[in-house]
């Protein structure tokens, strides 16, 4: 199969979010192009953020994505803190690391079932698995449903949550409120999880390789999520601060979105280089899950990413009860008064210390960094936003460059649907990556 | 007669909407039923060629985007806004009021024009629009409604009195009466979200859009009462609503 010509081109990728195209040339059996279009129209959020007053930019930053926004949030309250010199108290950190896990299994159950299972079952979508699998399309909505529950509980809603802002929350969840997550949680850990992981270990994962550098938080602490310093697997660790040092982007013709590029570039961000990473930090039940998965470390399979993901939706299963049992324990207080939340258009805002901060945090797609300057108005001067699905392109691209040869021999469709399926397996957000446009903005 | 044939379609957005429809749960289900999903990208692979009803999602931004638009227009009996970003522009507009060749060149460099970008607009100054479902993002009670009312060939119900209604309906102390008040836009901002951020203690942002023959002449003197210039007046309205039209 030598002498082989044929173009794939993918328009508008479906099951992802956003527009993307996968554009493959070979000529005489050989590659000569390969290229993950990025077509989504250009939304330039830094320059949305840019004029406006922090509180408002935590509002506006969600809506960078559907999917993410509690991390988009989170990102933003955390280089807001980190600029206002900021430190939220036990009660705050608890809760946000909670809305986190629920995020995470959110976007998990979101991709594993609905947008990457109809590949592995042979379906369009979801739509016919409904007939066909109730049983399977049911637990995915039970997992999304714990997790609407846990975010419309705490912060308003998942999907721009409204009272998880800078320094609190501005409302107070109850302890019953809370009890009741808590066994709804426990309840989808024993019932839910070991069919899901069942489910899951019998996916044919195709086979490919690529070793790659995985680049995520980590911490001493704990399984990183919420926080961290970042980690490369190939470079070491250094701090948020530095990491304009370690990952440079740049403009491609084919991508509305740049594409960022690491010291050993291209590197990976996601479930996959998070359990690569920090994988000694994993619950239990977590570790469990990774053994019937057949996932071990290091995998460098990007078609793993999936099954990452399961063994992450456990995990987080698992700390939200934990994070919940201790904030029980410790009973919840009403500290809006001591350390009040700052929402919103109030009319006086709090003294600047510095003049620029930065929040990192692992969203549910990988490595999200937000960087912001503040003037002595509070209002935010230029803004930077480092996002995972941007950080992964390369990835991606240097993916099917190996990818291809390997399975050149194959049908044409065979090909198309292998690499639809690795770009899926990356569960890119891509109307998420079109914003990463740095804008320097004086007002 | 077969089931009414759906479309799920979107432009420039967070695609929060279509995320909101997924996370319906039990009630998905139910939808799946009731119609025949053509073409929803964001969660199937199947694409249909005529639609009952287009549902679209996101703001006009680029010359593609109105040519595409336009192309479901023709091919849908029923087209509707779903979201802010398709109602009013959304957050998207807030980049409007910035020179936006400024912005390009320092996004893209010397690449300042190899992307297709136009201001951001809602979809119905390219297209007719059937009915909208405002809000960012939607609200799921808001959205089965609309749903059940097209089924059944009435014209669904949105609110056109203030959110404050619904605000004072769930007994929260007002905004403006808090010891530190956070400037709210209830007062001028449709209905239909049950006060859903005052009643998580923040203010509204007017993601709904205004109501109809709004007094905002009164609205913005409450607005200097606490303290804002006209220029943070500005500012404030263009966080959903800076192409504010009559009762959008």
């Amino acid at each position: 199969m030598s002498e082989k010509d044929f173009q794939v081109d993918v328009h508008h990728i479906a099951r992802v979010e956003g527009h993307g195209n996968i554009v493959v040339d070979v000529k005489g059996g050989e590659l000569k192009e390969v290229k993950l279009e990025i077509v989504e129209s250009p939304r330039f959020f830094e320059a949305m953020l840019a004029g406006r007053r922090f509180p408002e930019a935590v509002h506006i930053a969600s809506r960078i994505c559907g999917i993410c926004a509690v991390s988009h949030t989170t990102a933003s309250i955390k280089a807001i803190e980190d600029a206002l010199g900021i430190k939220p108290s036990w009660q705050t950190l608890t809760l946000r690391k909670i809305l986190t896990c629920a995020e995470m299994i959110d976007s998990h159950a979101l991709h594993g079932f609905f947008l990457a299972t109809p590949d592995f079952v042979g379906v369009p979508s979801v739509i016919p698995l409904a007939s066909t699998s109730p049983e399977v399309v049911k637990t995915a909505i039970r997992f999304k449903k714990l997790a609407h529950d846990i975010c419309d509980t705490i912060a308003g809603r998942h999907t721009h949550p409204i009272s998880l802002v800078v320094n609190g929350f501005t409302n107070l969840v109850g302890e019953e409120q809370m009890m009741d997550l808590l066994s709804k949680t426990k309840a989808t850990l024993e019932n839910d999880v070991p069919r899901t992981v069942e489910f899951f270990s019998k996916l044919k994962i195709p086979e490919f390789e690529r070793k790659t550098d995985n680049v995520s938080l980590t911490s001493i602490n704990e399984y990183a999520i919420y926080g961290g310093i970042i980690k490369s697997s190939e470079t070491g660790e250094y701090p948020p601060r530095d990491y304009k040092l370690k990952i440079a982007e740049r403009v491609v013709d084919h991508s509305s979105a740049k594409q960022a590029f690491g010291p050993i570039k291209p590197y990976m961000v996601g479930a996959l280089s998070r359990f690569n990473n920090n994988y000694s930090k994993l619950t239990p039940g977590a570790k469990a899950a990774a053994e019937t998965l057949g996932l071990s470390v290091p995998s460098y399979n990007p078609f793993n990413i999936t099954l990452a993901q399961i063994v992450e939706l456990v995990h987080c299963l698992e700390t939200a009860v934990g994070l919940t049992e201790e904030l029980l324990s410790r009973g919840i207080k009403d500290e809006r008064e001591e350390q009040p939340p700052i929402a919103g258009w109030v009319a006086k805002l709090p003294e600047i210390n510095k003049s620029w901060g930065v929040g990192v945090v692992e969203a549910p797609r990988g490595l999200l960094i937000h960087e912001y300057k503040l003037n002595d108005d509070g209002l935010i001067s230029a803004a930077n936003c480092i996002i995972p699905t941007a950080q992964n392109l390369a990835s991606i691209e240097a993916d099917m460059r190996k990818f291809v040869p390997e399975i050149l021999n194959r049908p044409k469709e065979e090909i198309t649907l292998l690499l639809e399926m690795l770009v899926r397996a990356y569960d890119p957000c891509i109307s998420c990556s079109t914003h990463l446009l740095k804008v320097d903005f004086v007002e | 007669m077969g089931k009414p044939k759906v479309g799920f379609f979107e432009f420039t957005c967070c695609e929060g909407c279509q995320l909101t429809v997924l996370s319906l749960g039990d009630k998905l289900l139910d939808l799946f039923e009731s119609v025949e999903v053509v073409n929803f990208r964001e969660a199937s692979s199947y694409k249909g060629q005529d639609y009952d009803i287009a549902f679209i999602e996101g703001a006009i931004s680029s010359s593609q985007d109105v040519v595409r638009v336009r192309e479901i227009r023709k091919k849908a009996k029923i087209c509707v806004a779903l979201g802010a970003c398709a109602h009013i522009g959304g957050v998207n507009v807030i980049r409007n009021f910035h020179n936006q060749s400024d912005v390009r060149r320092r996004v893209y460099g010397d690449k300042a024009w190899i992307f297709d970008s136009i201001l951001a607009q809602p979809i119905d100054s390219v297209i007719k629009v059937d009915y909208v479902i405002p809000q960012c993002p939607i609200e799921k009670s808001e959205f089965l409604c609309v749903v059940s009312s097209l089924l059944q060939g009435k014209k669904p119900f949105i609110p056109d009195y203030p959110v404050c209604v619904e605000c004072k309906m769930k007994k929260n102390v007002c905004m403006y009466h808090k010891p530190n008040p956070i400037i709210c836009m209830g007062p001028i901002t449709r209905a239909g979200c049950g006060a859903i951020a005052p009643t998580f203690g923040n203010a509204c942002e007017g993601c709904r859009g205004l109501i109809p023959d709004a007094n905002l002449e009164a609205y913005e003197w409450l607005l200097r009462e606490n303290g804002l210039s006209a220029e943070d007046i500005r500012r404030f309205y263009r966080m959903y609503n800076g192409l504010m039209g009559e009762g959008k």
